[in-house]
């Protein structure tokens, strides 16, 4: 389980997130909900290492996150997918998925682990050899979670992977994160501002505004709930 | 006929010698965009020291592996001691350290051995190879040059291409914050990248010292000569940096040759104008690598 207790982030004079507690419990999905600059990307940098939070903590199966290095937080089995598709353009796609598994096994294990991303994207397999650059937006999402999964990952942190997508593609990447938690002990934040699919897909749901928790109840919940989803989720 | 070939095979061989200096200053500048001005001091440093080693008795190859070596200990140090602590600041804070660093270390070279100019011995002969009955401006010394800087520049290729190492030093150089997320310990990697621009750099300089009188400010030319050569290579890769240096090293020879030594640097400068009004990003960039 990740555990986030009273976390605190400021940008100078701005405070981005202000006390924020989060249960991601294991095997689950949890959507991140808020408008935009609610505090979401943030919490996830907290969560990864990039940011350093001003106050509280966060504990995942029982190690204390906060304070530890990025490169460290990775090899405890948290993946980050950044905002806009983190893939490396001036790599190939090969290149990209080798990367996302150096740190954790030798090059047999990783042809295997590549291997069976090209399985779940097979799109991606007939781009091997292709720079990231020449990918089109859905296939570049593709790319940066299946990198995220070669080194599979305990957690991972998904930071609205449907911005800029087709709905069907964003529908497809849903089924994509609902197989992998069903088949696995994965456990899923997920970011996203497109508040319909991730709640369609999500056991959990937190909604953030101006930097803090205002609910954190079942998906189901949250969706049912009209008022709040007029109120801070615009549908 | 014959001098124009002289003067363009001098040309090639002072190129190597810019595209292993141009290489140098692309291995920093692909990493953290910023144009290392001690590059040359840093090399004219460590061939003092194989000076001296040279002069207490070690063989040539000895001091030549030694010197090397040092250089990679001492470009990892300016890395950890001087670049680290500047990092997330305005990028021009750590550029005009490396110019302090530059006369720093001219001024150590300059106390502990002197400011006068002295020869320095080279590997193999200088004098001329002979091609048929006549004598041609492309010595052993040359040949050596021209061989060593080609091994730099394929064993370069070859780790950036080919290894995990390489793809690891790919990826921090495009995508730092995003590499760190993938486990890559970008801190390291730098510091690594620095060590081994580094080494290049000391080659360069172990290459140019017997060619030139050699004093502490031996190396301010060449940084010149091979800033232009990775401006014109696009700043951005190995194959560049070759290209660069043998276009910089046949333009500032025919210059010297044609117009007199004296226009050499200007020639460098004019030639580093004309590339960079016809192509702005140079000649193997990728289209948005940089701002000048």
């Amino acid at each position: 389980m990740l555990a986030i207790e009273g976390v605190s982030v400021s940008y100078g004079a701005v405070r981005a997130l202000d006390g924020v507690a989060l249960e991601a419990d294991t095997g689950m999905i949890t959507a991140v909900l808020g408008a935009n600059g609610a505090g979401k990307t943030t919490l996830l940098r907290a969560i990864s290492g990039l940011v350093k939070p001003s106050a509280g903590t966060i504990v995942f199966d029982g190690v204390t996150l906060t304070g530890m290095p990025v490169e460290d937080i990775v090899r405890r089995g948290v993946a980050h997918v950044p905002e806009g598709r983190g893939v490396i353009q001036e790599l190939t796609v090969e290149e990209n998925l080798r990367l996302g598994a150096l740190w954790s096994m030798g090059r047999r294990q990783r042809r295997a682990a590549i291997d069976q991303v090209y399985e779940l994207f097979p799109l991606l397999a007939t781009r091997r050899q292709r720079h990231a650059s020449t990918l089109s937006g859905g296939e570049r999402q593709m790319l940066a979670i299946g990198r995220a999964l070669v080194a599979a990952p305990k957690v991972l942190l998904l930071d609205e992977p449907s911005l800029g997508l087709a709905p069907i593609v964003t529908a497809q990447l849903m089924t994509v994160l609902r197989d992998l938690t069903e088949a696995s002990e994965l456990t899923v934040v997920l970011v996203e501002q497109n508040a319909r699919s991730a709640l369609s897909v999500a056991q959990r749901a937190v909604v953030i505004n101006l930097g803090k928790v205002v609910v954190s109840d079942s998906a189901a919940a949250v969706a049912a709930d009209t008022d709040l989803r007029h109120h801070y989720l615009g549908f | 006929m014959s001098f124009f070939v002289d003067v363009t095979l001098n040309g090639v061989s002072n190129g190597m010698i810019f595209a292993a200096m141009a290489l140098a200053l692309v291995f920093i500048y692909r990493a953290t965009n910023i144009i290392n001005f001690a590059q040359g001091a840093m090399g004219m440093l460590t061939t003092f020291i194989a000076f001296s080693l040279l002069n207490r008795g070690l063989g040539y190859w000895e001091a030549f592996a030694v010197t090397l070596a040092i250089g990679f200990v001492l470009g990892a140090l300016v890395e950890r001691v001087l670049m680290r602590p500047l990092q997330g600041k305005p990028e021009l804070n750590p550029v005009i350290v490396t110019i302090g660093l530059l006369i720093v270390l001219e001024g150590i070279a300059g106390s502990v051995w002197g400011n006068n100019a002295r020869g320095f011995p080279p590997a193999f002969s200088q004098t001329g190879l002979k091609v048929g009955h006549t004598k041609i401006a492309f010595s052993h010394f040359d040949v050596f040059i021209v061989g060593a800087v080609l091994v730099l520049m394929v064993a370069t290729l070859a780790l950036f291409r080919g290894t995990n190492l390489g793809l690891r030093m790919r990826a921090s150089a495009f995508a730092p914050e995003v590499a760190r997320l993938l486990g890559v310990r970008v801190g390291r990697i730098l510091t690594l990248g620095w060590a081994l621009a580094a080494v290049a750099g000391s080659l360069a300089a172990l290459l140019v010292a017997p060619t030139t009188s050699f004093s502490p400010y031996f190396m301010d030319l060449n940084l010149v000569f091979g800033f232009t050569a990775a401006v014109i290579g696009g700043l951005d890769s190995p194959v560049g940096a070759l290209v660069g240096g043998l276009i910089t090293g046949l333009g500032v020879s025919y210059v010297g040759g044609y117009l007199g030594s004296s226009l050499q640097p200007l020639g460098a400068l004019a030639l580093l104008m004309v590339v960079l009004m016809a192509r702005p990003q140079g000649i193997f960039a990728r289209p948005e690598a940089r701002r000048v």
